[in-house]
């Protein structure tokens, strides 16, 4: 079996694709599903209904999507420039530090003032969580994906480290969580009553904001020509190491704003199970989009619904909602396989 | 057919009407011909004509549209590299596929050998030493592949066919990192080989070469056979003409007319890197409206040369000056900004990004300028009004600026590239290899830019590999051997045969004392 590359492929080809990949992770896991004993049509009319039955159901999808998104186009912008930061999920823990840090009394100020100043700080905090990994990398060669990945458990740790100490709520009955952030640095929701909050709104500028420096900026340029070819990028007079350092810098921000809109917009305050693993996910998420900006906004939605809808479905249909992980996973590998037929011609022989 | 005069000739390959296409190119077409035993064949042809297409057919590295190969009388299975194997096909390939860090037999017996067998083979390495003795492949079989020259690993890869029976064997482009006297002997050991009973596919763009080892020349243009010749029938002329569908004329180069010195290298000495070759103290200077041939073997410091003067190696010590003035910092966009144009040996790695599109390509020397950006923004309507340009003025055949590089072929992807270097009217030009690869059209069309580029006045360096390039297009020719240059001779000068002993490295002492 070997791969030919194929011509461009048309736009009809290219939206094709996607429709059988989702088709095909349908099918996959409606075998689980009838493994499991229930029937698939009703499964997933449970599962669609739950994430996009009601206006509630969409709101709780939308919410659970806005962290995804940050961390989605954390792992796309650094993937373009081949990055590899599989550290979202610390960055996403130090943003959710930072917010603690300064929105729980420090700053008397204004929510005009103080919720600017905080996402600030919360990206530089990020920014520079990645930094270090990244000087690694461009100094001594040492392989990011390590030190990225590790840097999850340390952050997990010193964040436990935090709450049990300095940053521990002395009113929190002893346990590991920070106290409650002042009204003033709290995102309001979108509809009173409802999870959504304007983090939402925040993660769909970012995501217009990034398509915009990946397509239009000469920076977006340049991580683009590192990650395709960076010795040819060097030849052409891209500083190779300083683009890697700027685009590090973007996507820890990115990734922290996630940790920032999870405490600020939702849960409130700062505990060790602020995150499931929105990190891991939006590598999901980012290669569901192919690393497309915009693309992220609609893979984390879909990722976020077919989680929601498990949930839904599941106290229901008696089906677990692993389904929901199998069908993340399943869906990210007929896309992947999709996106790669799009390009190349497989011969079998 | 064979040389030998035998009333019956014994086929040991018969390729029947292989054709490929990759989308709408078609790279063969129609292919048919027959190997004898102890017949050596020319393939003939331009990069691009197909003659590796073909052989990666024969090898099985592809699978062909339509056609067959025929091996010693069966039909090879297609798309399996084992098979030509197992049918005793053995492939020296352009860029060498050897293990480094192994020493010589251990590569040679690579994959002859059982899993868990425990040890090297004791016949094995008499077998070696066999070989290597009756064919003048000489080389030490305990040494470590990363030790050899380029001629010895060469010699092993041939041997590491040998050792397998190979009973046919490709060369694909086998001298082009050779020197003169590597490749004489590679042709000795051709001609020891063929006594044996072998037979022989070489493959090569150089006419010289093929008149000197060959049987038969197949020529292949754009995909065809365009003809075939007994070599004894035949001469350089018409096979130049087989090769290109038409005469071929010399570029017309008028007398040059020096100018000022623009970029001079005062005792420029780069880092110690790896195996490389590196510069040690070279001084060279350019003059204005002069092209200077740099003649040499690969891996003789050309690369660490190009390097420094495209910016994109600091020198570790001396001064580089452009114009007159001293440049220090020296970077890419330093080298860029000094006026210096230039052409990489690589297109495929250093000089394209090949996922991106044309116009991505071409302002990527110059996006950070006012014509293509402000304030960090792209202007990407200029940068495609640029693209069409120059697709336009380069005479570029692409479907359009928004195609992705890579899908151009290697002559069109350089006149991008030459345009995009030319266009800001640099005042020195380093082309390394710049016609490598490509069909002779598009070669005399880098020629003529050079020449126009030199009477327009700038300061060019062409380093080469092909000799005749060399002569035909340098007003000043200079030779680098173990990271040295010559001294300098002018046109015509000094003759090709004391220009081969200063690149084998040997007649330097001679030229001083002379």
């Amino acid at each position: 079996m070997r791969l030919e590359p194929k011509p461009a492929p048309s736009l009809g080809i290219l939206l094709l694709y996607p429709l059988a990949a989702v088709a095909a992770t349908v099918v996959i896991a409606s075998l689980l599903v009838l493994a499991a004993g229930a029937s698939p049509f009703s499964v997933f009319y449970l599962v669609a209904k739950g994430a996009a039955g009601s206006q509630f159901a969409l709101m709780e999808t939308l919410s659970r999507a806005t962290p995804l998104i940050f961390t989605g186009l954390a792992v796309a912008v650094a993937f373009r420039a081949k990055l590899w930061n599989i550290g979202a999920e610390a960055q996403l823990y130090m943003g959710g530090v930072m917010t603690v840090v300064l929105g729980t009394g420090l700053l008397p100020l204004p929510s005009y003032l103080l919720i600017p100043i905080i996402m600030v700080a919360v990206m530089a905090a990020g920014a520079l969580l990645l930094l270090g990994p990244a000087v690694l990398k461009t100094r001594f060669g040492v392989d990011e994906v390590v030190t990225t990945l590790l840097l999850n458990f340390i952050v997990l740790l010193f964040v436990s480290m935090l709450l049990e100490g300095v940053l521990k709520d002395p009113m929190g009955l002893g346990w590991p969580q920070s106290q409650k952030l002042i009204a003033e640095a709290r995102l309001p929701r979108i509809v009173t009553g409802r999870r959504l909050h304007y983090g939402f709104v925040i993660a769909v500028v970012a995501a217009v904001a990034m398509w915009v420096v990946m397509k239009k900026t000469t920076l977006g340029y340049e991580m683009r020509a590192v990650g395709h070819n960076p010795e040819g990028a060097r030849f052409l007079g891209i500083p190779v190491n300083r683009v890697l350092m700027k685009t590090a810098l973007l996507s820890g921000g990115l990734a922290a704003l996630a940790g920032f809109s999870e405490v600020a917009g939702l849960k409130g305050n700062l505990t060790l199970d602020l995150s499931p693993g929105f990190g891991y996910t939006g590598i999901v998420v980012a290669m569901l989009a192919v690393l497309n900006p915009l693309g992220v906004v609609a893979s984390a939605i879909f990722v976020a619904g077919v989680f929601v809808g498990a949930d839904a479905m599941s106290r229901s249909a008696g089906v677990p909602s692993y389904i929901a992980d199998v069908m993340v996973a399943t869906s990210l590998l007929t896309m992947v396989t999709a996106m790669l037929l799009v390009r190349y011609r497989v011969r079998w022989k | 057919m064979s040389p030998k005069a035998s009333t019956e000739v014994e086929t040991v390959l018969r390729l029947t009407d292989i054709t490929k296409r990759f989308g709408p190119l078609t790279a063969n077409d129609a292919i048919s011909f027959e190997l004898a035993r102890g017949e050596v064949i020319a393939l003939l042809g331009e990069n691009g004509a197909g003659k590796t297409t073909l052989m990666n057919i024969l090898f099985g590295h592809y699978v062909a549209d339509e056609g067959t190969v025929e091996a010693f009388g069966e039909l090879l299975p297609p798309g399996d590299p084992r098979a030509a194997l197992d049918a005793r096909i053995g492939m020296v390939h352009q860029h060498f596929t050897l293990a480094d860090n192994m020493t010589v037999e251990e590569n040679i017996t690579l994959g002859t050998q059982g899993l868990f067998s425990p040890k090297l083979d004791h016949t094995a390495r008499k077998r070696i030493v066999d070989l290597s003795t009756n064919f003048g492949l000489s080389v030490n079989p305990r040494a470590t592949v990363a030790s050899l020259s380029v001629g010895e690993r060469q010699r092993v890869e041939i041997l590491k066919a040998l050792y397998r029976d190979a009973r046919i064997l490709i060369l694909d482009e086998p001298t082009a990192v050779l020197t003169p006297a590597e490749a004489d002997a590679l042709f000795r050991t051709l001609k020891l080989l063929v006594q044996n009973g072998l037979s022989i596919i070489f493959i090569s763009h150089k006419l010289h070469e093929v008149m000197a080892v060959s049987d038969r020349v197949l020529v292949l243009r754009a995909g065809r056979l365009s003809g075939e010749r007994k070599t004894a029938e035949t001469n350089r002329q018409e096979l130049a003409a087989l090769m290109v569908g038409q005469e071929i004329a010399p570029p017309q180069v008028a007398p040059p007319r020096p100018g000022a010195p623009l970029l001079v290298f005062d005792k420029v000495s780069t880092a110690r890197r790896g195996t490389g070759a590196f510069l040690d103290r070279v001084s060279l200077t350019l003059t204005g409206g002069e092209i200077t041939g740099l003649a040499g073997v690969s891996g003789n410091g050309q690369a660490a040369l190009a390097a420094v003067m495209s910016g994109v190696e600091a020198p570790s010590g001396g001064t580089i000056s452009v114009g007159g003035q001293t440049v220090s910092d020296w970077s890419p966009r330093t080298a860029l900004a000094s006026g210096i144009a230039r052409i990489p040996e690589d297109r495929h790695a250093v000089g394209s990004i090949g996922d991106m599109s044309v116009t991505e390509n071409v302002i990527g020397e110059r996006y950070r300028s006012e014509r293509f950006s402000k304030r960090g923004l792209l202007d990407w309507k200029a940068a495609r009004d640029f693209a069409e340009q120059l697709i336009h003025d380069y005479d570029v055949k692409c479907p359009s600026p928004d195609a992705r590089i890579r899908l151009l072929s290697g002559g069109n992807m350089q006149k991008l590239i030459l345009g995009r270097a030319l266009d800001p009217d640099p005042i020195v030009i380093l082309a390394n290899q710049p016609t490598r690869g490509l069909d002779v059209g598009a070669v005399s069309y880098v020629h003529n830019r050079l020449l126009a580029a030199r009477d327009r006045g700038a300061a060019i360096l062409l380093i080469s590999e092909d000799l005749e390039e060399i002569l035909a297009l340098s007003d000043r020719i200079l030779v680098i051997s173990k990271g040295k240059l010559s001294t300098p001779s002018s046109r015509g000068e000094r003759s090709v045969r004391e220009l081969g002993e200063l690149m084998a490295g040997h007649a330097e002492a001679a030229s001083h004392a002379a």
